[in-house]
């Protein structure tokens, strides 16, 4: 499918589809992180299918974009949308932690399409401030990706790389932030405050923008490019932990709790009732 | 308690090292600063990363020559070996140094995760390695990196013995399409090999043949060994002396040999003697059911006594009469 034939219905039809492959690879898996999943589904959509040059032919290109999900855990809603996109067929989802399986509960690159192996939080985006200074040095078009949780930046690791991309002036660097509120514990907040991100961030000098993570528009507009020369990007998207199915929504224990069948058929049930009223509005 | 020790060899330590004919050179650093300066001017993908250690790394002269292919991260290693990473994985040859102690310690995760796991061609330097900063203290020593990086898969870890050792390593390792480690100290080292040596990773350099003992030594305590061997020469005690530079993966075709050939084997590294050479070595020997008196030569577990690295040296018998009479007792024993 050309992505270029995408419309933001499309892609929000996309993200119902897609949230079904990922509560149906957690359930095959028997684990997984499924809150998160469901949090970063639709940037991982618009990502992957309208912001990164990146495609199953170019994986290996010098001057592909670059993505890193430094939030490891959502993997499986990582993997849906790697094999929606052809990287990989779709039944290896069902494989995911199986024994011998390539698909490992966090991300490998054994895996076509994932970049670094992750799973150990505030790794991400050291290593893209790394992969944003070889693309300076190499004068390459190519722009880096890495997606953080909200609870993943009480890592010190991560403010170590926010000043070097700032001094390093990694305008080809973008970093989301899936500002779900939630961590395993309950409310970030409440385990250890981070707000005011935004000021944060820009105090890091970051250029800083704060979108609704859900709206297909509004993230395809934050992503589509630097938000200021000479500047890396942060974009804070609004986001809710189990977006999409009723019973998840905005609850902590679905951070890794595992649908059963019947909670399973209500979710596959609430997404196809979701995608069939978005048809009837064409 | 006595001033510190000025040199890392006594008066006959130093008429031993002239009657074997060794010169003394400079140190495996400034070794290492000018094999990557080398390096860096033939490949402009190779690139060093520093963490304010570009001072203490003799790196200098490299920033100021080629000033796009260093990049200074300031003191933050855990960030400076996943950008160390990210770089790797887009087709730089990556070198990330920082003071061992701090790198292999604060930085653990990321190099088991971000180097290692996810395989990317990346080498990283660990300087001022062992007791080289003397008497600054634990802080500042790196007695655990070899146990702790020898548990970690897909990692290549040398410690050189003198300046061809090292200049030899980090060209391997810019080779190599894997991760390496190599750790070395600042002191001026003797030059200990012949000029046709031939250096490869994994692969023991024998200095001296002998079979009554045989020392099994990496890094910068091979001098000692060597030197050792040549006073136990004069006692009637022909002593063997390898350098393996190479910690991981072992060479263990020498290692088997040295137990199945010599009346004893002694191993000997600036180390603490848990996880470093001296275990691969004992676990290599029992696995292939070599039995044979052994001895480990290292750091013991206990606050590491204050001192210069000369003095450290000394006061664990890491010197050439320390490592003899080591020698003399094991012989004795059996």
């Amino acid at each position: 499918m050309s992505l270029a034939v995408l419309t933001d219905r499309d892609l929000a039809l996309k993200s119902l589809h897609l949230r079904k492959r990922t509560l149906e690879a957690i359930y095959h898996a028997g684990a997984g992180h499924t809150g998160g999943g469901l949090s970063c589904l639709d940037i991982l959509n618009v990502l992957y299918n309208r912001i990164l040059k990146i495609s199953p032919a170019t994986v290996a290109d010098p001057g592909r974009d670059r993505y890193v999900q430094s939030k490891g855990h959502s993997v499986e809603a990582l993997y849906a949308v790697l094999a929606d996109r052809g990287f990989f067929p779709d039944a290896e989802l069902a494989t995911i932690g199986h024994y011998q399986s390539h698909w490992v509960g966090h991300p490998t690159r054994h895996v076509p399409g994932i970049e670094m192996n992750t799973g150990a939080l505030g790794h991400g985006l050291p290593i893209c401030v790394g992969m944003a200074i070889a693309g300076k040095l190499d004068g390459a078009s190519y722009r880096v990706f890495t997606l953080l949780g909200d609870g993943e930046l009480a890592e010190g690791s991560n403010w170590e790389a926010a000043m070097a991309a700032a001094h390093h002036q990694l305008d080809n660097l973008t970093v989301i932030i899936d500002l779900n509120t939630l961590q395993i514990s309950g409310r970030t907040r409440d385990v250890c405050n981070n707000e005011p991100l935004d000021d944060k961030w820009r105090a890091f000098g970051w250029a800083v923008k704060t979108i609704n993570g859900h709206d297909i528009a509004e993230l395809s507009q934050a992503l589509s490019q630097a938000a200021e020369p000479g500047k890396p990007t942060c974009v804070i998207a609004r986001t809710v932990k189990g977006r999409g199915v009723s019973f998840m929504e905005d609850v902590a224990r679905w951070h890794h709790g595992v649908p059963n069948e019947a909670e399973l058929k209500q979710a596959l049930s609430e997404l196809d009732a979701a995608a069939a009223a978005l048809e009837a509005s064409r | 308690m006595s001033a510190p020790a000025p040199s890392m060899y006594s008066p006959a330590a130093k008429a031993m090292a002239a009657q074997l004919g060794l010169k003394l050179g400079r140190a495996n650093l400034e070794e290492f600063a000018d094999t990557l300066l080398e390096l860096a001017r033939a490949d402009g993908n190779v690139v060093a990363i520093t963490s304010d250690s570009r001072g203490s790394g003799k790196l200098a002269p490299f920033g100021q020559r080629l000033p796009k292919q260093l990049v200074e991260v300031g003191i933050a290693e855990q960030n400076l070996v996943g950008i160390t990473a990210g770089l790797a994985a887009c087709g730089k040859k990556s070198f990330g140094v920082s003071p061992a102690c701090f790198l292999t310690a604060r930085s653990l995760e990321q190099i088991k995760n971000d180097i290692c796991y996810s395989n990317v061609p990346a080498t990283l330097i660990g300087i001022s390695a062992g007791v080289s900063y003397g008497a600054l203290g634990s802080t500042h020593h790196s007695l655990h990196d070899l146990a702790v990086l020898r548990a970690i898969h897909n990692l290549t870890i040398i410690v050189p013995a003198d300046n061809f050792e090292t200049r030899e390593a980090i060209r391997a390792a810019a080779r190599a399409d894997h991760p390496f480690y190599i750790r070395f100290g600042k002191a001026p080292m003797y030059g200990l090999h012949a000029p046709d040596t031939v250096f490869a990773p994994g692969r023991a350099i024998t200095l001296r043949e002998g079979h009554d003992v045989a020392f099994l030594a990496t890094g910068e305590t091979v001098v000692h060994a060597l030197l050792a061997a040549g006073k136990l020469a004069e006692q009637g005690v022909q002593a063997r002396v390898l350098s393996l530079h190479t910690v991981k993966p072992l060479d263990q075709s020498a290692v088997l040999a040295a137990g199945r050939r010599c009346g004893a084997v002694i191993t000997v590294e600036e180390h603490m003697v848990h996880g470093g050479l001296g275990e691969a070595c004992a676990a290599a020997l029992m696995l292939a059911g070599v039995r044979v008196p052994f001895h480990m030569a290292g750091f013991p577990d206990e606050d590491t006594v204050t001192g210069s690295q000369a003095d450290i040296f000394r006061h664990y018998g890491i010197s050439m009469e320390g490592l003899a009479e080591t020698a003399l007792t094991l012989l004795k024993s059996q």
